[in-house]
């Protein structure tokens, strides 16, 4: 089954029923916004979060291992189970970045992660409990940092 | 807004299943002690605030093309900017 949706960064294109996410409670600061659209962004690591609701509306979106391997989102487990996530298999995790006019300076927010059951395509945003996570973590410079560590 | 004044070891209920205690008070720092239901989620404000805050910095900064990461790193100096890359905090 495929569904034709409106994209920011791509205009119309068709996307598979798969790619459709619920967000029940929306995220935080957008919590009228409940049906989105996971894409592929064209330039690797990057994922594309589309609302469905609101075209203007997508954030680009990363793994968070991808530059912090260590990265664990440590959620209240109370979260997991709000969408029915039981085992580390259910479980999708992204971090929002925001880019800057001087994209070198973008930066991810650990510590808002989202979450998303592969299982039931429901997903939320939730707050890290570990202080170690903050709102602005800087890609490139934390990428360098594990690169180098590895 | 309600204003309730309250004494160390008292407390405030909200509906009948959270209940906000005063534990402890030093200078100007309150200690609060939190009892709800795990579905009732607690937050300091600011926390709260901050991921608001940043998601609309992300939605509202959203390119519609977007960098290539390998290509930013090799415009890089190696060595990171100059005075070092400061030192992150690692999960150990």
């Amino acid at each position: 089954m495929t569904m034709k949706i409106r994209t920011k960064p791509y205009g119309e294109m068709e996307i598979s029923e798969r790619q459709r996410l619920i967000f029940p409670r929306g995220i935080f600061g957008f919590e009228e916004l409940r049906e989105f659209a996971l894409l592929d962004a064209a330039q690797p690591p990057f994922y594309w979060l589309q609302s469905l609701q609101r075209v203007e509306i997508a954030f680009v979106l990363i793994d968070p291992h991808f530059f912090r391997p260590d990265y664990s989102p440590d959620v209240d487990p109370a979260e997991l189970e709000e969408i029915e996530i039981r085992t580390p298999e259910d479980m999708l995790v992204f971090a929002i970045v925001t880019i800057p006019e001087d994209s070198s300076r973008m930066t991810a927010n650990l510590q808002g992660p989202l979450l998303i059951n592969r299982r039931t395509s429901v997903g939320r945003q939730s707050i890290s409990t570990n202080p170690l996570w903050g709102v602005r973590h800087t890609i490139l410079e934390e990428l360098a940092l594990a690169r180098r560590g590895a | 807004m309600l204003i309730l004044a309250r004494r160390i070891g008292e407390s405030i209920m909200i509906g009948d299943q959270v209940e906000i205690s005063v534990v402890d008070i030093k200078g100007d720092q309150v200690k609060l002690g939190i009892n709800a239901p795990s579905q009732v989620k607690v937050y300091r404000r600011e926390v709260y605030a901050a991921i608001q805050e940043e998601n609309r910095a992300a939605a509202a900064a959203a390119p519609r093309s977007l960098p290539h990461i390998e290509g930013l790193l090799e415009k890089k100096n190696p060595e990171g900017p100059a005075g070092g890359s400061p030192q992150l905090p690692r999960k150990t």
